[in-house]
């Protein structure tokens, strides 16, 4: 187990920045994810971390000793990449042995290991056969068994789903939280997939356009989104917003409607809003239809997901789409007008010119 | 009128059968999605479908005519496919005219120009009409596509799986949007996809292909919640149906490896041995549940958490609203949702109780 420590680590090509200057701190035991789409510089920096790519500024720590210019050997870490990187001439049971005798572990020690990983992994099976003969799971079991084997003390892993098909990715994904739960070994994980990384990590770092853009477990960045660019990242659909402009207490939304926002927000809205110009953002499970609804809509879709509903709103002109979650029995046909409220717990403002989140004064 | 009819439709590769006696029919106005895994025959249906592929047997019919000598051009259909195919150093607008232009179409100018603005419009690119293709972003490209294939206003759109090379975000939004405007301008859809969310969420019926033959043609509602075969049940629904080995003896199902006991349906009869599955929302936690289990994991996902819940040997996977305050080792109480549970015969097939 390890700390690690990135102090404006940055990584330039010539004059373009793949990482911007970023300091970051993983705690010892920590499942940390590294989220953004390609480009945003996740995978520059997971291969900082290992070595791997040679940093342009700044230093990294494991464990207090700087690591910058160490030779990925000489830095503890394992990897797991996306693709599997066995050894197609080697049975399962000599590719996970193999990092041990290249350790130069004692033969009983390393008996030891293997056994209790292999019984972890449920691979037991699997020892005699050569990995071009398994299934693309079993691969990844191997893959991630070669590296838990050497008891590293941090683990680098870069989308190690990636390529595997949606089924496989649900159950891989449920095995490597368990295995993190077992081992409490300091993870690294890079994915572009925001279900992926709420549902692994402790804390989720976003990336966009080579920084940082929020650090927080999932239920900040899906609470609270530090700015527009997580409020739409995460979430399946992202967050609802929509353009408005505030005034006296009351935001004016298209389609002639007025959202009168909660006494807590009027403050800091006030405060924060040059020309009143704003966007507020809700969840699609936030918001609720019904009659006396404050909002007027007209339905543009409605589909159902397998166990639950969403019906899609056009609030005045068809650009503006509102996503609602609603309960499976409730459908509603194409064009009808229909009222909503929004959850005042639920309702977030940004503006639109920062792209920032507003913040109520205290914790929010 | 448009109405597409399959019947028993075979096809053979040299040594492989990639269609076997597949039969469906398309109504006037829906949207019909072929779902299933890569290899199990989707894009070949749509190229028989498109003529581009001759059947080794059976028939395809159009409005009730057999048109299995027809050529491709005279089929009256639009593709749209998983690449743009757009001619890049051309407007928009150019690209949206081409088919129109065709000699033998002998359109003019004004009808095409109406046309094409009537199809930007509803694809809301009219600001895009003079840029180059080259300049636009993956969506608005896909969107150029689609209004090639609107403009031609032809008897079907056949579908490739048009929105797989997008992002996900990008796709989600769009795929609100076909929908809209398949819904509002009633065209005839044929739309093939392995993501079973496109399929539920866009199709009026889906057909579940596996490997070349159809296994079950139904609305969303029916495949999600009737699926016919454990194939089926798994294909659709995220996180996955729970899939546990059962037993029942004496009018009582237990699940095997496990603690949970629940009395046999009263109507239809079950084997010894099945499957018995169970749809992660129907798992339901209540503080006088019937069962108890210990908390594995918890996957918080924003809008819900996935809960995996140890029962004996077996485990079980529920979904709850939001994040959850439960702590792992935690000892549970859930019930099963008894008229929402789905029993399978050993070879797959649902049994009806």
């Amino acid at each position: 187990m390890a700390t690690i420590e990135l102090r404006q680590v940055e990584k330039k090509f010539g004059q373009l920045h793949a990482v911007k200057p970023m300091d970051l701190t993983i705690h010892s035991g920590e499942f940390v994810v590294l989220l953004g789409p390609s480009g945003c510089g996740k995978t520059t920096t997971l291969r900082m971390i290992s070595g791997l790519e040679a940093v342009t500024g700044g230093h990294i720590y494991l464990d207090g000793r700087d690591v910058t210019w160490l030779h990925p050997s000489e830095r503890d870490i394992a990897f797991v990449f996306q693709f599997f990187a066995l050894y197609p001439h080697m049975t399962v049971l000599d590719n996970i042995r193999f990092p041990l005798q290249a350790q130069r572990v004692p033969r009983d020690e390393a008996e030891k290991r293997v056994s209790e990983i292999v019984k972890m992994l449920q691979i037991e099976h699997l020892l005699h056969l050569r990995p071009g003969s398994l299934s693309g799971g079993d691969r990844q079991r191997v893959a991630l068994a070669r590296a838990l084997v050497r008891r590293p003390a941090a683990f680098l892993m870069d989308e190690p789903l990636g390529a595997l098909d949606a089924d496989l990715r649900e159950s891989m994904r449920a095995e490597i939280k368990r295995l993190h739960i077992a081992n409490n070994a300091t993870t690294v994980y890079v994915t572009h997939d925001q279900l992926e990384a709420m549902a692994l990590g402790d804390r989720i770092v976003v990336m966009s356009a080579a920084e940082i853009q929020q650090v927080g477990n999932p239920a900040e960045v899906y609470y609270k989104p530090a700015n527009l660019f997580v409020a739409r990242f995460i979430g399946s659909p992202g967050m609802n917003l929509i353009s408005g402009r505030y005034a006296d207490g009351v935001v004016y939304l298209p389609g002639d409607n007025r959202y009168t926002v909660p006494e807590s927000w009027r403050a800091p809205l006030a405060q924060a809003l040059k020309d009143g110009e704003v966007i507020i953002g809700f969840r699609p499970e936030s918001a609720r239809i019904t009659e006396d609804g404050a909002l007027a809509a007209r339905v543009y879709a409605s589909d159902m997901h397998g166990a639950f509903n969403m019906i899609h709103l056009a609030l005045g002109e068809e650009s503006n789409i509102v996503n609602v979650r609603v309960d499976r029995w409730i459908t509603y046909a194409l064009d009808t007008p229909v009222r909503f409220d929004i959850d005042p717990e639920g309702v977030r403002f940004f503006d639109p010119r920062s792209e920032k989140a507003l913040r109520r004064g205290g914790a929010q | 009128m448009s109405h597409v009819e399959l019947q028993h439709i075979t096809k053979r590769f040299k040594t492989v059968t990639a269609l076997r006696d597949v039969s469906f029919d398309i109504q006037d106005g829906e949207f019909f999605v072929l779902l299933g895994p890569t290899g199990a025959g989707k894009t070949t249906t749509l190229r028989v479908v498109a003529g581009l592929e001759r059947q080794t047997q059976g028939h395809v019919l159009f409005d009730g005519e057999v048109v299995d000598d027809l050529p491709p051009p005279d089929r009256d259909i639009a593709f749209v496919f998983q690449q743009y195919s757009l001619y890049p150093n051309m407007s928009v607008y150019d690209n949206l005219a081409f088919p129109l232009r065709a000699p033998m179409r002998r359109m003019s100018e004004d009808e095409i120009r109406r046309r094409v603005y009537q199809a930007a419009e509803i694809l809301r690119i009219t600001h895009l009409l003079e840029r180059r293709t080259s300049h636009l972003s993956g969506g608005e490209m896909q969107r150029v596509s689609l209004g090639r294939a609107i403009v031609r206003q032809p008897r079907i759109f056949l579908m490739d799986e048009p929105l797989s090379n997008l992002d996900a975000k990008l796709r989600e939004a769009l795929r609100v949007e076909l929908k809209h405007i398949q819904k509002t301008q009633g065209s005839t859809t044929l739309f093939v996809t392995h993501d079973q969310i496109e399929a539920l969420t866009m199709a009026d019926r889906i057909a579940v292909l596996n490997k070349g033959r159809i296994t079950q043609i139904g609305s969303p509602t029916d495949i999600y919640d009737r699926p016919a075969t454990i194939f089926v049940a798994q294909l659709v629904g995220v996180p996955r149906i729970n899939l546990v080995d059962a037993r029942c003896d004496d009018g009582t199902i237990s699940i095997i490896d496990s603690t949970v006991r629940l009395p046999k349906p009263v109507s239809g009869e079950l084997p010894a041995r099945f499957k018995l599955g169970v749809r992660p929302e129907h798992v339901q936690l209540h503080p006088q549940g019937e069962y108890v289990g210990e908390l594995l994991l918890i996957e918080p996902l924003g809008v819900e958490s996935i809960l995996h819940i140890k029962v004996g040997k077996q485990s079980l996977v529920c979904t709850v609203p939001g994040m959850t305050h439960h702590k792992l080792g935690e000892a549970l109480r859930f019930n099963l949702v008894r008229e929402r549970l789905h029993f399978f015969r050993e070879d797959g097939v649902r049994i009806q109780v």
